[in-house]
């Protein structure tokens, strides 16, 4: 356990960096709130609180408010706190914000990481097949438009016969 | 029982509580399918839409209401309003899984909906309403995806089986007196064009009908001519279904007021 000793003020944005890199998103465990973009500055305001930016994924997303919590605690638990924390809509977020390290994790999880930039997804031009994240292979099918949760959709591969989730463009 | 609110309803407010009711009222209808679709992929691929849906309504009634003035939360609005209150279009608070409608029927109308809601968040991302901009723009990306997954319905129904290609084609005829009111302009519409806070109904026309020509065509799908009828719910005139929408909907806050979970 983290103790609560205050950080030097200098050091407290790179900390906040540190610990944010921690918290990962309670619906895709296998990534961190900056691996996945969400976290769109850090910065000491006037009267010396942390103040920390967020620009959520899909309108819909339940997670929104857990992550949100979820920031807020293990910031204070690292000594970090005040923190304020301000939701930003625009510019909306996009997969294409997730980052290479978070792209690999995503991957080595079993969830395809998006393989299209966002801007290219063409409408009723469906990428039907997504390359498997366990054998490469292109031979892949979709099943379901819809996954577990709004951002992916659910395929299989018609090599290693394994089904498996893929993070949609968007 | 809760007392209803009452709103300082200027055209700025209806405008943005138009657009707001129709991604809740459409929200609600398509929960309705959570656990009763006919493959779980479309139990799932419905709720999700449903979910984006409410995600949206929730960020407009939150604008409507620091628009409006009266410290009114999107809850309050969701919750405490009386019928006439709610400017949702009549199409998406007819029932989908009752009264004679089909599974057509539903993904028809998240077709007409999503299309019709593309180009009215295009629309929107030029606001001079920053909010509401910023709001459409993320929405944007969202509709893509429900306007995909509808048109392939569309097209796997109309150009699929003799039943299938019926049914689809008899819930056109049902959905078609209802559209005229995306494209009906009023006062609100003129004072939103004239503010540049967003499009008027009518500008929404002619890109509708362009991105759905291509899929009805695909569908083999015939759109009918259009009729007399004009149905007004964006003007707070509901169908006979609405009151039953909303005693669900409501259900829980007018019994336990201010309950949360």
């Amino acid at each position: 356990m983290k103790g609560a000793q205050p950080v030097a003020f200098e050091g407290r944005v790179a900390e906040a960096w540190r610990v944010l890199s921690g918290v990962l998103d309670p619906e895709v465990p296998a990534l961190s709130v900056v691996d996945l973009g969400i976290v769109r500055e850090v910065s000491t305001g006037a009267g010396g609180a942390l103040e920390v930016v967020l620009t959520p994924t899909y309108s819909g997303c339940p997670a929104t408010e857990a992550i949100e919590a979820d920031i807020g605690a293990a910031l204070a638990a690292a000594g970090l706190g005040p923190v304020t924390l301000t939701q930003r809509l625009a510019p909306a977020w996009t997969s294409d914000w997730i980052s290479d390290d978070g792209r690999r994790k995503l991957a080595a999880y079993g969830i395809a990481p998006p393989c299209t930039r966002a801007g290219d997804a063409v409408v009723r031009v469906l990428a039907r097949n997504v390359p498997c994240p366990r054998c490469q292979s292109a031979r892949t099918e979709r099943l379901s438009a819809f996954g577990s949760t709004a951002c992916k959709s659910l395929h299989r591969c018609l090599d290693c016969l394994e089904p498996f989730e893929y993070f949609k463009p968007i | 029982m809760t007392a209803s609110i009452r709103l300082q309803l200027t055209p700025d407010v209806r405008y943005v509580l138009r657009i707001g009711d129709t991604c809740l009222v459409h929200a609600q209808r398509l929960a309705e399918w959570c656990g009763h679709a006919p493959v779980l992929e479309e139990d799932i691929a419905l709720a999700n839409l449903g979910l984006d849906l409410l995600g949206q309504a929730r960020a407009l009634l939150t604008h409507a209401g620091r628009l409006e003035g009266g410290g009114h939360d999107e809850d309050t609005l969701a919750f405490l309003r009386d019928e006439h209150d709610y400017f949702n279009l009549t199409l998406v608070e007819l029932p989908l899984r009752s009264g004679g409608a089909d599974f057509a029927d539903t993904q028809l109308r998240c077709c007409i909906v999503a299309a019709w809601l593309a180009c009215l968040w295009q629309g929107l991302a030029s606001s001079r309403d920053r909010e509401l901009a910023a709001i459409a723009a993320k929405a944007t990306k969202e509709t893509r995806y429900h306007l995909e997954h509808a048109a392939d319905w569309v097209v796997r129904l109309g150009d699929g089986s003799d039943a299938s290609a019926r049914r689809m084609q008899a819930a056109l005829a049902r959905a078609w007196p209802y559209v005229a009111e995306l494209f009906d302009d009023d006062a609100v519409d003129a004072a939103a064009a004239a503010s540049r806070l967003g499009p008027a109904a009518s500008t929404l026309r002619q890109p509708w009908q362009a991105s759905l020509r291509a899929v009805f065509a695909e569908a083999r799908l015939a759109p009918p001519a259009e009729g007399a009828f004009r149905s007004h719910g964006r003007r707070g005139r509901h169908s006979e279904h609405m009151g039953y929408l909303l005693v669900e909907l409501q259900h829980l806050q007018r019994a336990f007021p201010g309950g949360v979970w």
